[in-house]
C-alpha cells in the first residue's frame, strides 16, 4: 500500500485475461500521477518518489542458455566416449580440404562423422561425403556462428554410437564463433600461410581459446613469403595453451602427425568412459 | 555481428528476471564485458538501440562496464595485466595460459520498477 505518499487506489482491471492494478499518487512537486502495474498486488513507494526503482544484482552470463546446451552436448559426448572437435578459421583457410584429407587418412582406423556449418549451400557437405563419412550440413541463414542448440539438433541425424570422432566444422569466421561453446572437447583453429603472420594478434579471443592450432597450406609458404618464425612467435603469445601442427592437405606433409594426435586424443576420451 | 545474438539473449534474460521480480519496466541495464570477450561495446549499443523497443527495456539506459584482462603466472604465483594479446608475464617473461578475467559477458544488474 502506498501509505507513504498517501495516494488513493482505484480497483484492478483486466486487459484481455491479464489483471492490471493501477493507482494515483502525488509527487513532491505537487504533480499527480496515475500508473498501472501488472500484478494483483500493490507496490511500495518511497516518500515523494514516483517510481520506486529497485536494483537487481544478477551477474548471470549472457550466453548462459548456450552454455547450458553446450554442457548437455558435452555430457552426451563424454558418456559415449566420443571425441568432438570444433574446427574454426577464417573463410578459405582450408578447413574443408583439410578435413577431407583427414577423414581419408583416418579411414579404417577411426569412425568419424562431420557436422558442417555455413550460411548457405551444402557444397562443403558434398565434398566431405566423398570420404564416405556421415555428414550433416547446417545452413545458418544469416547467423555468423554455430550455437550449441543447432549442434544438438544436428546430432539427431547422426548415429553417434557408430562414431569415435565427431568433427564440427564451424562457419568461417575468426570473431563470433569464439564466444559460443558447442560442447567440444577441443578447439582447433586453422591459420593458413596465405593469411600472413599476424592473424593471432588481430583475433586474440579466437586464438586464445585454441587447444590446437594448425598452420595450413604449408606447400604455399614460399610463394606467400610466409615468415614462419614470426608466425610461431605470435602464436606462442596468443595461443599459449595450444599444441601447434604445420601441414599441407594438398601434399599430405604433416598430416600423419596430426592424425596420430587425433587418434591419441580419441583413445584418451574413449578410455575415460570405460 | 554476433553482438545482435548477445544483446537479444541479454534482453530476454533481463525481461524474464524483471517479470520474476514482479516488475514491468527496466530503467537501467548494466552489462560487464571483458576486454577479451570478442564483443565490441559499440556494436552492443547499436544492437541495443535496434532491439530494445520490443523488450521491457524500451526506455532503459544501457551501461557497459569493461573488464580488463588479467592473467596469472604460475611460476611467479602472481597476477598481471594481460595487455591485449600479450599474455607474457612481465617478471619471468613466460607466456601464461591462465586468464583470470577478461572474457566476461555478463548481465550484471538491472534497475526495474
Amino acid at each position: 500500500m502506498c501509505q507513504e505518499c498517501g495516494c488513493s487506489k482505484p480497483g484492478p482491471y483486466q486487459v484481455g485475461d491479464r489483471r492490471v492494478d493501477s493507482h494515483t499518487h502525488t509527487l513532491a512537486d505537487g504533480s499527480v500521477i496515475t500508473h498501472a502495474h501488472d500484478h494483483g498486488h500493490d507496490h511500495h513507494h518511497e516518500p515523494g518518489h514516483a517510481h520506486p526503482h529497485r536494483i537487481l544484482n544478477l551477474k548471470t552470463g549472457i550466453l548462459s542458455a548456450n552454455d547450458r546446451a553446450a554442457e548437455q552436448n558435452r555430457g552426451a559426448f563424454r558418456a559415449l566416449g566420443l571425441l568432438v572437435l570444433n574446427v574454426l578459421s577464417s573463410p578459405g583457410a582450408g578447413k574443408t580440404s583439410l578435413l577431407t584429407k583427414t577423414l581419408n587418412d583416418l579411414r579404417g582406423r577411426c569412425r568419424a562423422g562431420v557436422i558442417v556449418g555455413d550460411l548457405a549451400t551444402d557444397n562443403d557437405a558434398t565434398r566431405l561425403r566423398t570420404t564416405g563419412a556421415p555428414v550433416v550440413q547446417i545452413a545458418t541463414g544469416t547467423l555468423c556462428h554455430l550455437e550449441a542448440g543447432m549442434v544438438a539438433e544436428a546430432l539427431k541425424q547422426l548415429d553417434l554410437r557408430a562414431l569415435d570422432l565427431l568433427i564440427i566444422e564451424n562457419v568461417g569466421n575468426l570473431v563470433c564463433p569464439a564466444a559460443f561453446d558447442l560442447g567440444e572437447a577441443a578447439r582447433v583453429v586453422l591459420h593458413s600461410v596465405t593469411e600472413g603472420e599476424d592473424k593471432p594478434l588481430k583475433y586474440p579471443p579466437m586464438f586464445h581459446s585454441a587447444d590446437i592450432v594448425l598452420i595450413t597450406k604449408t606447400d604455399l609458404a614460399a610463394a606467400a613469403a610466409f615468415d614462419r618464425e614470426l608466425a610461431w612467435k605470435n602464436l606462442r603469445q596468443a595461443s599459449p595453451r595450444a599444441k601447434i601442427f604445420e601441414l599441407s592437405a594438398r601434399t599430405g606433409e604433416g598430416v600423419p602427425a596430426w592424425c596420430d594426435h587425433l587418434l591419441a586424443l580419441q583413445g584418451a576420451v574413449a578410455g575415460a568412459t570405460k | 555481428m554476433h553482438e545482435f545474438s548477445i544483446m537479444q539473449a541479454a534482453l530476454e534474460t533481463a525481461g524474464q528476471k524483471t517479470r520474476d521480480a514482479g516488475a514491468t519496466q527496466i530503467h537501467r541495464l548494466r552489462l560487464r564485458v571483458g576486454a577479451l570477450s570478442g564483443v565490441v561495446p559499440e556494436a552492443l549499443r547499436f544492437a541495443f538501440e535496434a532491439l530494445k523497443d520490443k523488450s521491457l527495456g524500451a526506455q532503459a539506459e544501457l551501461e557497459i562496464e569493461t573488464v580488463p584482462a588479467v592473467a596469472f603466472c604460475t611460476a611467479c604465483a602472481a597476477e598481471f595485466a594481460a595487455a591485449d594479446i600479450q599474455y607474457e608475464c612481465p617478471r619471468c617473461h613466460r607466456p601464461s595460459g591462465q586468464l583470470r578475467q577478461g572474457r566476461e559477458m555478463e548481465l550484471a544488474a538491472l534497475e526495474i520498477s
